[in-house]
């Protein structure tokens, strides 16, 4: 995804001399061609992130387009304060990209899992939450959120699904079906989409015709299609590298609630209120914390058949 | 040149003004906002360049309120200014209002950046510099603080990142007035020896009086200052300037002035009417 991401963001700051990139000292090996293609669009403003998200700011009230970028939480928790009250009160145009969400950086331990980012930023007014499933839609997204001002934050995973076979453009807000089905809906956010998928395959093997959604954006959701799979389909299932408290299950119920949609079934996979002090893989996490292919599987056979 | 005569009177209007929205809102920081009246004066009147009348003119100097707790004050100097109405001023802290206590720029014309929370100014005026370095821009950003705001470490990141960068468009004007919120600065969280940590962090450093305003403008203005440095003014002050019964005493930080010590405080800032 981080691939994608920069490749486009290139391809972008080639075309548009207002595209800053600001790091907080991180991207080693990542950025050096940009930063000799593009002198005075990129700045390593050192380990300081709520300096960056200020520079960042001050540099967009002048008219920059400006993405900053770190790992895991150091963008976001780290600065929280900037970006609400500096970035989204000023309408900013500040692309926040944080590279690792949840265990992508596994076994680096706690201070790197990215387990709460989702619920947190989309608790704010004036953002965009977005957390693409493929290295595609990373891409798509670095462009949207880019170019459609304002500003957004963007969860990079280490991991990613293949993208879909169902041709759609992309545009924020506006999830993707990645598969057909009436049994069931998955509803998936970010790189675990790729279990998701898997464990549809599974399911299907099994008699359950699973329909699923990749939900890149949390925020603004896609209203429409959780009112869908909720009328439409046996139930729902949301699946999250993340904490359950807030995220993506939080949000696909939230509009459930306010829209009086009740789907027959409902169920969160995600981590369980928690952080990890067990360190390791991405998928041995996922697998860990039963929100792998296998674990999606199990859970969903015992849902339809509650 | 500047005409100290204007500054003066400019001064004792934002103090007249700035004790009235106090006692009008019920509202605190008064003591803050009179230390840096001086300033707001001499910026203002002689130092900023400015249009009221279009306020989003590329060309203006940019200036930020980063101790947003006396956003009465600049309210108060865009009134006297041009950029909104005096009478506005009276809604400041009522119910409705858009003159929120802590300075906010949504609906007022000449307010750069909103502020309230401490340590946001200078990384936002940082980044407003480095964008007039990149855009090869000729305004100033000029961004005020507090002397207690530095215990923010946010600040000491932006200071670290404007010398390293040689940011000699960005001048902060730091109100020294020694106090802070409960204690003084020195009790709380000691501070000196103030000028020889900003010189460490590689800014030019000139010290005033922030009451002088002959010397706050030579000091923004100094010809002589390096050319690769961004500027720290610290400006001495007094917090509670201008009304002898608030002057040096925490106690002003959070009251409102009502009643009698209204009257009072009103009585002592008439008296210096031109």
């Amino acid at each position: 995804m981080r691939d994608a991401f920069l490749a486009t963001l290139t391809t972008l700051a080639e075309k548009d001399k207002d595209v800053v990139l600001l790091t907080a000292d991180l991207g080693y090996g990542v950025f050096e061609e940009f930063e000799s293609s593009f002198p005075g669009q990129y700045f390593n403003v050192g380990v300081a992130e709520q300096n960056m998200t200020g520079l960042a700011t001050g540099l967009s009230l002048e008219g920059k387009k400006v993405v900053t970028y770190s790992i895991g939480n150091f963008p976001t928790l780290r600065c929280l304060e900037q970006i609400r009250n500096d970035a989204c009160y000023h309408d900013a145009n500040i692309t926040i990209v944080a590279s690792g969400g949840g265990f992508s950086y596994g076994a680096l331990g706690m201070s790197h899992h990215t387990t709460e980012d989702l619920a947190i930023l989309r608790a704010l007014p004036n953002i965009s939450v977005v957390a693409p499933c493929t290295d595609q839609e990373a891409g798509e997204a670095t462009t949207a959120l880019i170019q459609g001002g304002g500003v957004g934050y963007l969860r990079l995973d280490k991991t990613s699904a293949k993208d879909s076979t169902i041709e759609s453009h992309f545009f924020i807000g506006k999830s993707r079906r990645y598969k057909d089905g009436d049994d069931i809906t998955l509803i998936a956010t970010g790189g675990i989409l790729d279990d998701t998928n898997i464990a549809s395959f599974e399911l299907k093997k099994l008699g359950i015709d699973a329909r699923v959604i990749g939900m890149h954006t949390i925020k603004p959701i896609d209203i429409d299609e959780i009112i869908d799979a909720a009328t439409n389909t046996g139930g729902i299932v949301t699946i999250e590298e993340h904490n359950k408290d807030g995220g993506l299950g939080s949000a696909v119920s939230e509009v459930c609630m306010d829209y009086g949609v009740m789907p027959k079934k409902f169920l969160r996979i995600g981590l369980e209120n928690m952080y990890s002090s067990i360190v390791g893989s991405q998928q041995y996490l996922r697998s860990r914390y039963e929100m792998d292919s296998e674990a999606i599987v199990s859970k969903v056979i015992k849902l339809v058949n509650s | 040149m500047i005409n100290i005569k204007g500054s003066k009177q400019l001064s004792n209007n934002i103090r007249k003004h700035a004790v009235t929205m106090a006692s009008l809102g019920g509202s605190s920081h008064i003591g803050s906002i009179l230390s840096i009246a001086d300033i707001l004066a001499v910026l203002y009147g002689s130092v900023l360049k400015y249009k009221s009348d279009n306020p989003n003119w590329p060309g203006r100097d940019r200036f930020i309120l980063s101790k947003g707790h006396a956003g009465a004050g600049v309210y108060a100097v865009l009134a006297e200014s041009g950029f909104l109405s005096k009478d506005k001023l009276s809604t400041h802290y009522q119910n409705g209002s858009d003159l929120s206590g802590h300075v906010s720029h949504k609906g007022i014309p000449g307010v750069e950046f909103s502020t309230g929370s401490l340590g946001h100014g200078l990384p936002v005026a940082t980044g407003m510099a480095l964008a007039a370095k990149i855009n090869k821009n000729k305004h100033r950003v000029v961004v005020l603080m507090s002397d207690g705001e530095c215990d923010e470490g946010s600040n000491w990141e932006a200071g670290l990142f404007a010398a390293h960068h040689k940011l000699n468009n960005l001048v902060a004007i730091i109100d020294r007035n020694r106090l802070q919120s409960i204690h003084s600065t020195e009790d709380t969280l000691s501070l000196e020896p103030f000028p020889d940590k900003w010189k460490s962090f590689g800014w030019e450093v000139v010290e005033v009086d922030g009451h002088n305003q002959e010397e706050i403008f030579n000091a923004c203005n100094n010809i002589n200052i390096p050319q690769n440095k961004p500027l720290c003014v610290i400006a001495n002050t007094t917090k509670g300037k201008g009304v002898s019964f608030m002057e040096n005493n925490v106690l002003w930080h959070y009251r409102s002035p009502q009643g009698d010590e209204y009257k009072a405080a009103m009585l002592e800032l008439e008296k210096n009417d031109a």
